[in-house]
């Protein structure tokens, strides 16, 4: 459906496209508004990779790209997942509860706070997963409301039960320093959830590059009928397929508590929309698990490249966001103008 | 006390019925439509920025439907008449929505997060004051014009899908285009009309978000509206009197949940409610189905 088999060749210009009708149409949105879109592009294009613009861009890349991933795996097997926030807060959560509370020693703690949101993240798309296999129920949607229930949940969770009331932010405890995640390796710039995310993602390429796994999954996003015809337990797929994306969304979320912001607050996971980014890069990549990265690193410049313009001129960096909404759009309307010629 | 609830669910429940109303005519065309949440949104920022430029609330609803139904038009374009994926389509609208909405707050107005202006002013509301405290009539009256087109929506659409020749030949397109085609009915042309149609029905209810019972736009205000919209498309099978019926029940449990706030629950459990009882609604659905299945084999 969306894992549209094109040579690299006219992917690559399918891509570009887009991206080019996007910033045109960008620009009429910033021109409309009374604003300079030459100079709004090229702030934002200076923030992304001058002064500190190129360290922010790639701490922002961490959670994207994973995000992006989660994404494209369930697009390539035909699953659009749009409940990786949901996947995300239960595997923060689960990662904060171990990381907080399990009585062991600290580099170990780290290692079950990962081990927790990889589960709790995937058990929580394999739920909707199986409301898709048993009862009808669309994993769109099953996935999406599951979301919004666990918005609800971990905020009251936040609120009162696991609350730290020495602070007035919405929060639990710190984690110790023990169970967090070095920002720095060897005093390179280089930090373990930057190592941890790198390592999934080549996994992830390699295995859809020349797993069998990888194969099957793009064969069933292809054509499910055939791939069922040739041999594949859809059924089986489905649910490890959700299970892989959840478990991916779920461990960015520990990512980002454990390296970040070592603890949980209230909204602070979701803020800055990791999950529709991720998708629309995916989206933008047609899945392609080496392209997923590439897009979703240019996506992360972009909104670092947004805010940087906002502090420069003012104007609200949320435009990035509609830039990316509009590159999607272009996309989708682009198979067609090519297959006209 | 059961007046003023009743009262209250009814006002809730108006936004998603019309949202619902355009899933379901889409969805009978054969055009999946998850852009509602999105293309609400559209409608209920434009409703409050007319209302701030003009300050008449026809205006705000007019232009609410006619922009929504231009920002529909990619879904219609690409989606029906030139074979996008009309998934793909609907989520860069709703994040279009939702980038273009935010920026435009903060460019336009320079306000983040909520517009409240003196200009906006909630639709008026038809009350008779002799009549208010009479049960279940006095809940009924006393709601805006948008309350009640949103009834007659139910039953316009009701005999056009199932009594007349063009809502027949609707339900063919959507079920088997190419038998449709075959008879002659242009199936595009069909499709687009009814998204952009379906557009103008998602800025009713954006207007009616905006300023049926508050007169302000909040960003990301619709909070998963569209997407019960969707859900009660299904629960309802895309069928006027079923969707109206799935509504109610969502209206009632986002009202409840409004009264256990104001009891002391929690505001995130409540929160919850809506979403909760859709999924449940969706599975207590499913299980039905699969008997069904298990009897009839």
């Amino acid at each position: 459906m969306i894992a549209v088999a094109f040579d690299a060749k006219s992917r690559l210009a399918a891509i570009l496209f887009s991206i080019a009708a996007a910033v045109v149409l960008g620009g009429l949105v910033v021109g409309l508004t009374g604003a300079n879109p030459i100079s709004v592009y090229l702030e934002i294009a200076k923030g992304a990779v001058l002064g500190r613009g190129l360290d922010e861009t790639l701490a922002r890349s961490v959670p994207l790209v994973g995000m992006a991933l989660a994404a494209a795996i369930a697009l390539r097997a035909g699953l659009v997942n749009l409940g990786g926030d949901g996947q995300m807060l239960i595997g923060g959560l689960a990662a904060a509860l171990v990381a907080l509370y399990l009585p062991v020693p600290g580099a170990a703690r780290a290692v079950l706070a990962l081990a927790a949101a990889i589960c709790a993240g995937g058990l929580y798309a394999w739920l909707a997963a199986i409301l898709q296999l048993s009862l009808g129920i669309p994993f769109l949607i099953a996935s999406l409301l599951f979301s919004y229930i666990a918005r609800g949940l971990t905020s009251y969770l936040v609120r009162y039960p696991l609350r730290d009331p020495a602070t007035g932010m919405p929060e639990t405890y710190r984690v110790a320093s023990g169970a967090r995640l070095p920002a720095h390796i060897l005093d390179l710039p280089v930090s373990m959830a930057m190592v941890i995310m790198t390592l999934v993602a080549v996994v992830i390429v390699v295995n859809d590059r020349s797993g069998v796994n990888g194969f099957e999954w793009r064969m069933t996003g292809l054509n499910a009928r055939f791939a069922q015809y040739s041999g594949v337990d859809l059924s089986r797929q489905t649910q490890r397929v959700a299970f892989l994306s959840g478990a991916l969304a779920g461990l960015v979320g520990a990512l980002l508590i454990l390296g970040q912001q070592y603890r949980f607050t209230d909204g602070a996971l979701l803020a800055p929309g990791y999950t529709w980014s991720g998708l629309m890069a995916a989206v933008l990549a047609m899945a392609s698990p080496i392209a997923t990265i590439v897009t979703s690193v240019f996506f992360a410049a972009l909104q670092v490249g947004g805010f940087s313009m906002e502090r420069a001129l003012g104007l609200p960096a949320v435009l990035t966001w509609v830039l990316q909404a509009l590159i999607i759009l272009c996309l989708a309307a682009r198979p067609i103008l090519f297959r006209k010629r | 006390m059961l007046n003023m609830l009743l009262s209250q669910v009814l006002d809730l429940m108006t936004p998603v019925l019309l949202a619902a109303m355009a899933g379901a005519l889409c969805e009978r065309a054969g055009v999946f439509n998850i852009a509602l949440e999105g293309k609400m949104l559209v409608g209920a920022f434009v409703a409050v920025a007319t209302s701030v430029a003009f300050g008449s609330p026809v205006l705000a609803v007019l232009s609410a439907v006619l922009c929504t139904a231009i920002f529909a038009s990619p879904l219609a374009l690409g989606g029906a008449r030139l074979g996008g994926d009309p998934i793909v389509i609907g989520i860069g609208l709703n994040l279009l929505a939702s980038g273009l909405t935010t920026y435009l707050l903060g460019a336009i107005f320079g306000v983040t997060g909520t517009l409240v202006d003196p200009a906006v002013t909630a639709l008026p509301r038809f009350g008779v004051a002799a009549l208010a405290d009479v049960p279940v009539v006095g809940a009924i009256l006393g709601h805006n014009v948008l309350v009640y087109l949103s009834w007659l929506l139910v039953l316009v659409f009701n005999i056009y899908l199932f009594r007349t020749p063009w809502g027949l030949r609707l339900r063919g397109i959507g079920e088997v285009p190419s038998a449709a085609a075959a008879m002659g009915a242009n199936v595009s042309r069909y499709q687009t009309a009814i998204v952009v149609l379906a557009g103008g029905l998602c800025g009713l209810a954006g207007a009616q978000l905006a300023l049926g019972s508050v007169a302000l736009f909040a960003e990301n205000m619709t909070a998963g509206r569209g997407w019960i919209a969707v859900v009660a498309v299904m629960l309802g099978r895309a069928h006027p009197l079923g969707i109206a019926l799935a509504c109610l029940g969502f209206g009632l449990a986002d009202a409840v949940g409004l009264r256990l706030q104001g009891q002391g629950l929690p505001n995130q459990i409540t929160d919850i409610a809506p979403y909760a009882i859709t999924l449940l609604a969706m599975i207590g659905l499913g299980l039905r189905g699969m008997k069904k299945k298990m009897k009839s084999v």
